[in-house]
């Protein structure tokens, strides 16, 4: 299922925070979203699953599988959100509630959205735990996130995310809140769960290194507004818009080959 | 001489009811004048808590730093003599006092140092930021121009060494790069040394003149940064390099190491990182490579305690 975004525009209190983004996201493929803080790849993220906060004004559309989610009744929206689009934030020691085990975290939703009964719940959780590959899943089921890893517990957002076998996922910048040794093992798992089960990912993410690691498609905002799409190798090795190539050059590895330190 | 020297230092937390964490277990280090020692590490591998120490903000368990030549004393209630070591903290929105305005606490910088000519305009004016700033409180910036206030504070104390601790982990990616930068510049112009701890190699690589990487409260190996990064000879070290990955637009995954930092509570017995270790022997199970530059029993030639050949790796 793809997910087109056209023409999106977003306001809040009046200010222009989207100014007609337009994105696909297509099945199986990483499309990466690039841009300084403030650019609005967040909003880009959170605009799709109506997560946007109070008082913004949405105009332009989102279409999943041919069906508008910008004017969609909340309740048919609740139907969609966590079920066909998930979505994995930036800092797991806050996305994830910290007085409920993360068995109820996985289950509470799938239970919710698919009707499974509370053993059926269960099975799919520890089976999604081992998928993300945290160690002893039966019993990590009634452990709280506190007891946990940074990398652990990003991997288990991921779960949380998967549970119900979603679409489109949704991943703003899952990994900056980790170490880099983690970063690579989430990234790995965020890659091979796209093409196991033909997600599309919207990767949000400021470190373009991570960008060319694991995104099919990338672009690039400034402002609201797409300055440049295309396919990986041809943005971060060609650039043709002159703020991805300033974007790449303010990189530390980019400082050092022009021999200033 | 050098002017930051870490002796075999051990310090260890306690608290009620849980087993004594040895966070930092025997560290060695030395930080010249006007030199930058990048510290890089995984969290949790007692970076901070080293670095807290050398500020006398941690009681030490054994060993010793001294400062020029004077040993650190943990810090109390009574007024310091030592200022010469100033500190850049990781959050520049909770290192900042935000009730009062910046100009205001630049000046109690100046005050330790006795400095009665500078105003605290003029560090402003070094850190990139207008002299009018002065005047405003921390709310009104930025987090880079924050940190960029946190470093004036530091500065206005002319210390001769500076310590940042994680002083670019909160702001943003494009504003990484510049206050590191920044905070090298200013501490070689003013002849001071820089102890810059970070966990993002990338940005050390570009400012430190010698890395030492940690791991689970050792110092696993230590060297010219060039020296490090070009050829690492540490598993860790390859480890850590191996899983940045790279902006070259070619769609490589970076390298996993394998598993998860173990708790330091219970560190693993022999070398610390051999349950993780691609090159694993029999005797990194047994036996702690205590010895340096490089902590590993795959660099143990010339170190009259190796151990004859036992079990090299064949190919690995």
């Amino acid at each position: 299922m793809t997910l087109d975004i056209t023409g999106l525009k977003v306001s809040i209190g009046g200010k222009d925070v989207l100014r007609g983004v337009d994105l696909r996201l297509q099945e199986g493929r990483v499309h990466g979203l690039a841009g300084e803080s403030g650019s609005g790849k967040t909003m880009t993220g959170l605009a799709v699953l109506g997560l946007l906060p109070h008082g913004s004004r949405t105009s332009g559309s989102v279409t999943l599988g041919g069906r508008e989610l910008l004017t969609m009744a909340p309740r048919e929206l609740n139907k969609i959100r966590g079920g066909e689009v998930a979505m994995v934030f930036q800092d797991p020691a806050t996305s994830l509630h910290p007085m409920l085990t993360i068995g109820k975290q996985i289950t509470e939703h799938m239970r919710h959205h698919l009707g499974l009964g509370k053993r059926e719940a269960r099975a799919r959780a520890v089976e999604l735990l081992g998928k993300v590959r945290i160690p002893g899943a039966e019993e990590a089921c009634g452990r709280y996130p506190h007891q946990f890893s940074g990398g652990m517990r990003q991997r288990v957002a991921i779960a949380v995310a998967l549970a119900c076998s979603p679409k489109v996922l949704i991943a703003d910048e899952p990994t900056t809140a980790l170490d880099v040794t983690v970063q690579a093992g989430v990234l790995r798992l965020l890659r091979g769960l796209c093409d196991e089960l033909g997600l599309a990912v919207l990767l949000v993410t400021h470190d373009l290194g991570v960008m060319s690691a694991v995104a099919d498609e990338v672009s690039v905002m400034r402002d609201g507004l797409v300055v440049e799409t295309g396919p990986r190798g041809r943005v971060l090795r060609e650039p043709s818009h002159p703020y991805t190539r300033s974007l790449l050059d303010s990189l530390p590895d980019a400082q050092i080959e022009e021999g200033g330190r | 001489m050098s002017l930051l020297t870490i002796d075999d230092l051990v310090v260890e937390h306690r608290s009620p009811g849980r087993p004594v964490v040895r966070a930092v277990a025997g560290v060695s280090l030395d930080v010249r004048a006007g030199e930058v020692v990048g510290l890089v590490g995984e969290s949790g591998c007692g970076k901070s808590t080293l670095a807290r120490a050398v500020c006398g903000l941690n009681p030490i368990t054994s060993g010793g730093i001294s400062f020029e030549g004077h040993a650190v004393t943990p810090l109390g209630l009574r007024r310091r003599r030592l200022t010469g070591i100033q500190m850049v903290f990781q959050d520049p929105y909770a290192s900042l006092n935000p009730r009062r305005r910046v100009g205001d606490q630049i000046a109690d910088g100046l005050r330790t140092s006795g400095d009665t000519a500078t105003r605290p305009a003029d560090l402003l004016e070094r850190v990139g930021l207008p002299r009018e700033f002065a005047g405003r409180h921390p709310h009104e910036f930025s987090g880079g121009q924050r940190q960029r206030i946190a470093i004036a504070r530091a500065l206005a104390a002319r210390p001769r060494l500076l310590i940042g601790d994680e002083p670019i982990s909160a702001l943003d990616a494009s504003a990484q790069a510049q206050v590191a930068t920044l905070m090298r510049d200013l501490a070689v112009e003013s002849g001071a040394g820089l102890l810059f701890i970070s966990h993002d190699l990338s940005v050390v690589r570009l400012i430190a003149d010698r890395i030492a990487v940690m791991y689970l409260g050792r110092i696993v190996e230590a060297g010219d940064t060039a020296e490090v990064w070009a050829n690492p000879r540490h598993p860790y070290t390859r480890a850590l390099l191996g899983a940045i990955p790279a902006p070259d637009g070619l769609g490589v995954l970076p390298a996993e190491l394998p598993g998860d930092v173990p708790d330091p509570a219970d560190p693993p017995s022999g070398c610390r990182f051999h349950p993780r270790c691609p090159h694993v022997m029999d005797v990194c199970r047994v036996e702690d490579p205590v010895f340096g530059p490089v902590s590993c029993w795959l660099h143990a030639d010339g170190i009259p305690s190796a151990p004859p050949e036992a079990g090299r790796p064949g190919t690995a």
